[in-house]
């Protein structure tokens, strides 16, 4: 056997090692809940963390395959799981004060565990090769991803948050596997770079097609496969949030336009008018019902529905020009969306407040936190000179040259409502005035790096020149 | 010559160093930084030159074009076209160099008395800087988008300074003014930019293989024309004039530097710059630009006969010589100076000397102002006695203007009216006339501030007086330039060196006067004189009353300017406005606005009515999942 097609693995490798040395301090560092010493300490996490990024982003051959095919390799793939480890070290960081609670102690440990588990498993889903391995890496993605919401298993919401996301995961993944299952019986293999061949648009294959679509739209949170959203991301820590709304759907993203381009491309005409629709309904649906929500997770919650629509314009354009426009405008969403988590974390943390009435006269007491909420909330909105205008762009102008005119338009309209809801919340924080505002506190170092990641990242991307090299990487598509 | 980026630079420090730190400083203090940096940069500006022209000169007998320093600052993608910022040095760049700071440095001593204990004595000089800064940057731009720039950085500067009296409603309805008609014409100017870099692929002046891509099309006549047009509204040729009499609200030394010596003629500079292109490849619109030249030149002539403010005869005098330098470059039929491109040397030479008279007769206006407090000729009158050096900087100035030798006007008008005849013999003779109306108005100017009779009701209870010498000696220096610049020796070069250095071809030329021209002009401008003598220098005007009474008319409709005012009241307010947009203002107010209000009214309704979808019951959403999945299923088979 030859084993060097295990280096094209070395990102899942490095990955599964920090994973093992993790499990290993976990065991030896014994809780001690009356000093808090002995405790996990959040830097390990975050320097493996870091070490592995780094060795995700070295440089590999131009394209590899493991295990027969089942795992591909190529520059992009490495590129993807790059970004979602740095967001990965986003959410350590700001979990800091979150895990350094009374309740969490203990389940320090459990905490990197689960997360990391569910990376490895966007992993292997974004390198599959196959329907079989594509499965296994959006298994593993999930059932740790619903420990994780009922992480604080004491509190009735997060239970109940939990229990919603694992029912309709495997409501969706049954579907999904349904699909496969035609694919397989009209096409007798489940290889990509085989199946390419096989597919013709049947009526069986415009079957499997829209359970694919429907198992990574629940992933996505396309609507009409949203409804869990809401709930789950009220529910679930704050934390776990913010790493369900950038991780998990950047992974299902990637993988969908992967998919959709190597397996499905000869019914592109059948996906584009499905996606048509899709993304109009996710990014008005979830805009109209942003407008209204008093929680700000679930304001999120309805932000990053519509914000998965946008991904989905690039998605479906189905060009080198797309897939760089969205690889870059997921980077771009990942900052500013766990700048603006960092933020709710930080202050839930001190405050124990979520509400949009609570960040009321903000600005009086914690001017700086304010000020970056309002950078990331004008990123997200896609306002010049932040990152997030740039992102807007190359995803509209990727959907415009592939011919999608009337939905760049949609995209447009929808985009001047939501900045009228994101700046609910600057008004909130800086006009309105409060009896009891939010009292002044000292966020911890770990949540300052983390927001400082994001800054950088919100001011720098759109201008050094990221999507020019995102263009550049070979794709193996 | 790397030093020359500081010739940029000096301006600029001290643009921000009094504009963001003036109001801690003294008066004298802000003064003192605004002039010493413009000593420094007139000290360079003199280095370059020398250096520059006493390089040794190309193979082919022209000068080299030196780019001392380039900076690329906005590329485009895949397109090679790109935005550079640098200094470009060419013997006209560097001409213009010292024009600019000669008279800047001028008016900058001389604001010392003129604007002595004036609220905001800091800002003023403070935006002199700017001035200064921008106008260099204007002549030494290498690209047509630089000029561009800074082009706009000039009309900027232009309206702070003509607002300067920002307490004066005239003042203010000036720098309005100024601004958005040079802002309307500058709009076609980056029209014709714009079209210019798309079809050539290029910004800068001159690219061969940019040109072979445009050559035959109309697409370069068109943009030439419309960079014209551009240059038009800053130089103030007729009918985008309307600003610059109005600019002399402004504080009189300003109308000196910008609305008579430099910023006025950037237009001309302009077309200058582009000349090349213009003989290739657009002669007719160059001829345009002649013509159009030639009536600016008449009509600011005859209005300038009959004005009583002694700026505004200024001003439209101003125009007038504007027109005379566009007609000079209009009539060149070649590149060559000895077969019709004889006009482009006479009209950079005519620029470099008029910007010299004319601010000393600005500034010796300025000094008259100053006596007596008003800018009504009817206010003056027998200030000879009173002002001997004001008096005689004056004449001196009339004189060149005039076209009288030895002074330098008398020279470069010459060039001018040479290279009108050789275009046409019309052209010729209009500016022959036109340059003798020149002479009667500059001497009806003249007799009527220092001749004629006093008025003695006002000097009664306030005797005027000389200026002070920070302002006697900036309008000596430069009756002395007009006195020698336009013969002066100059080494091996013999007399009139200005061809020497500038023609149309980069090789040297040798001026030589036309007997016949220069006699011809000359008896134009001594008959017009003496008629001006005989009408104007004694204690009252018979002639002028009675010329005055009997062609009432003409006298009102002349003293008001044509009416052009009032013609662009009429299609501004009573077209425009009311025709197109108000209909505008209403389809706003009422179609976009309520669109949008429509919009919010309508998200709001839409989410009151949805809401029942997002219930927390988890069989309810496994439903619609399911369902969602049936209806893509059902769009995608339909």
């Amino acid at each position: 056997m030859d084993y060097s097609q295990f280096l094209h693995m070395h990102a899942e490798l490095s990955l599964l090692l920090v994973i093992v040395v993790l499990f290993f301090a976990d065991l030896f560092m014994c809780p001690d809940k009356k000093s808090g010493r002995g405790t996990f300490n959040t830097a390990l996490p975050v320097i493996l963390l870091a070490i592995h990024t780094v060795v995700t982003l070295m440089p590999g051959s131009e394209s590899g395959e493991a295990f027969g095919g089942m795992y591909l390799y190529t520059p992009m793939t490495s590129v993807m799981k790059a970004i979602l480890s740095v967001g990965t070290l986003i959410v350590f960081l700001m979990a800091h004060s979150w895990l350094k609670n009374e309740d969490n102690l203990v389940k320090q440990g459990e905490f990197y565990l689960l997360t990391l588990s569910t990376l490895l498993g966007m992993f292997f889903m974004i390198s599959s090769g196959h329907f079989l391995m594509f499965f296994i890496g959006l298994e593993l993605a999930s059932v740790p991803m619903a420990a994780l919401v009922a992480f604080d298993k004491r509190r009735f919401e997060s239970a109940e948050a939990g229990a919603k996301f694992i029912l309709l995961a495997l409501f969706s993944s049954a579907l999904l596997l349904y699909g496969v299952s035609f694919i397989y019986g009209t096409c007798g293999t489940l290889y990509f770079n085989d199946l390419a061949t096989h597919i013709d648009g049947s009526l069986v294959q415009i079957l499997a097609l829209t359970c694919f679509i429907a198992g990574m739209g629940f992933k996505i949170s396309l609507v009409p496969f949203h409804l869990w959203t809401a709930d789950t991301y009220e529910g679930a820590p704050t934390v776990v949030t913010s790493y369900l709304s950038v991780m998990s759907k950047g992974a299902a993203a990637f993988t969908l336009l992967v998919v959709l381009i190597k397996v499905f491309a000869p019914m592109v005409e059948s996906w584009d008018v499905a996606f048509f629709w899709l993304v109009t309904a996710s990014i008005t649906i979830a805009n109209i019902f942003a407008v209204r929500q008093k929680n700000l997770k679930r304001f999120m919650a309805f932000s990053a529905i519509s914000q998965a629509g946008y991904v989905i314009l690039g998605v479906m354009s189905g060009t080198a020009q797309g897939m760089s426009a969205l690889v870059f405008y997921l980077l771009v969403y990942l900052v500013a969306n766990l700048g603006a988590f960092a933020v709710l974390n930080v202050v839930e943390q001190n405050s124990g407040k979520i509400g949009m009435d609570d960040y009321n006269g903000l600005y009086q007491t914690n001017p700086r936190l304010a000020f970056l909420m309002t950078l990331c909330l004008f990123s997200l909105a896609g306002i010049p000179p932040f990152a997030g205008f740039f992102s807007k762009i190359f995803v509209f102008m990727s959907a415009f040259h592939a011919g999608h005119h009337v939905l760049v338009l949609i995209a447009l309209i929808n985009t001047v409502i939501s900045l009228y809801y994101y700046l609910l919340i600057v008004k909130a924080m800086y006009i309105k005035t409060s009896d009891a505002p939010i009292a002044t506190f000292k966020s911890d170092a770990y949540t300052r790096v983390g927001l400082f990641l994001c800054m950088v990242g919100v001011f720098l991307l759109g201008f050094v020149g990221v999507y020019n090299y995102l263009s550049t990487i070979n794709y193996g598509i | 010559m790397e030093y020359t980026l500081y010739i940029l630079l000096l301006p600029f420090l001290s643009f921000l160093l009094l504009g963001i730190c003036g109001k801690w400083f003294s008066h004298r203090l802000s003064g003192l930084i605004g002039t010493c940096s413009l000593l420094a940069v007139t000290a360079l500006s003199y280095l370059t030159a020398y250096e520059y022209f006493t390089m040794p000169r190309l193979a082919d007998g022209t000068f080299e074009r030196i780019v001392p320093f380039n900076a690329t600052w906005l590329p485009f993608f895949n397109e090679g076209l790109h935005f550079d910022i640098g200094i470009l040095l060419d013997p006209i760049s560097v001409m213009m160099l010292i024009v600019i700071s000669t008279v800047s440095l001028m008016v900058h001593i001389y604001s010392f008395g003129y604007m002595h204990g004036e609220r905001g004595f800091q800002r003023y000089y403070a935006f002199l800087s700017l001035f200064t800064m921008s106008m260099l940057g204007l002549v030494v731009a290498t690209n047509i988008f630089q000029m561009y720039l800074f082009w706009e950085l000039v009309g900027v500067s232009s309206y702070l300074l003509i607002g300067f009296y920002f307490t004066s409603p005239a003042a203010i309805a000036a720098s309005k003014k100024a601004f958005i008609v040079t802002r309307f014409a500058d709009m076609f100017f980056l029209i014709g930019i714009l079209l210019y870099g798309y079809y050539c692929g290029t910004f800068s002046f001159d690219s061969p293989e940019a040109m072979n891509i445009a050559q035959g099309g109309f697409i370069l006549p068109a943009a030439l024309g419309l960079m014209f047009i551009g240059g038009a509204g800053k130089s103030a040729m007729f009918p985008l004039h309307i600003w610059l009499p109005d600019a002399m609200e402004g504080p009189t030394p300003v109308s000196a530097l910008i609305h008579a010596a430099t910023m006025v003629v950037a237009g001309v500079y302009l077309v200058a710059r582009m000349f090349p292109l213009f003989i290739a490849y657009a002669p007719s619109t160059l001829h345009i630009v002649a013509w159009v030249g030639a009536f600016t030149a008449f009509y600011a002539a005859a209005v300038a006969c009959v004005q009583s403010d002694i700026k505004r005869v200024l001003a439209f005098s101003t125009i007038s010589q504007i027109g005379f330098m566009m007609v000079a470059l209009g009539v060149c039929t070649s590149t060559d100076p000895h077969e019709g491109g004889l006009g482009y040397m006479a009209s950079m030479f005519h620029l470099f000397t008029h910007a010299m008279f004319k601010a000393c007769l600005f500034l010796g206006a300025g000094c008259i102002i100053h006596a007596v407090h008003s800018n009504e000729m009817s206010a003056m009158g027998g200030l000879r006695k009173y002002m001997p050096i004001t008096h005689l900087t004056f004449g001196i100035s009339c004189l060149a203007i005039a076209g009288i030798p030895p002074f330098s006007g008398f020279f470069s008008k010459d060039e001018i009216l040479t290279a009108c005849f050789q275009y046409s013999p019309v052209m010729g003779w209009v500016m022959t006339i036109i340059a003798a109306m020149t002479a009667f108005y500059m001497f009806r100017l003249y007799y009527g501030i220092f001749w004629g009779t006093e008025n003695k009701e006002l000097h009664a209870h306030h005797t005027p007086h000389e200026a002070p010498l920070t302002m006697t000696i900036p309008i000596i220096i430069l009756a002395a330039i007009t006195c020698v610049c336009g013969w002066m020796p100059l080494g091996d070069t013999g007399f009139m060196p200005f061809g020497h250095f500038i023609s149309s071809d980069g090789l040297a030329y040798h001026i030589h006067l036309d007997p016949t021209v220069a006699v011809t002009s000359i008896i134009f401008a001594v008959a017009a004189i003496l008629l001006a003598t005989y009408i104007y220098a004694r204690d009252r005007q018979p002639i002028a009353d009675a010329l005055a009474d009997r062609f009432s008319s003409l006298h009102k409709w002349a003293y008001h300017r044509f009416y052009m005012d009032e013609v662009y009241q009429f299609v501004t307010h009573r077209i425009i406005f009311a025709h197109i947009s108000k209909p505008i203002a209403w389809f706003d107010r009422h179609v976009v606005d309520g669109f949008f209000n429509f919009l919010a009214w309508g998200t709001n309704s839409l989410s009151y009515a949805i809401r029942g979808f997002q219930s927390g019951r988890v069989q309810q959403y496994a439903w619609v999942f399911f369902v969602g999945v049936l209806i893509v299923i059902l769009i995608m088979v339909l």
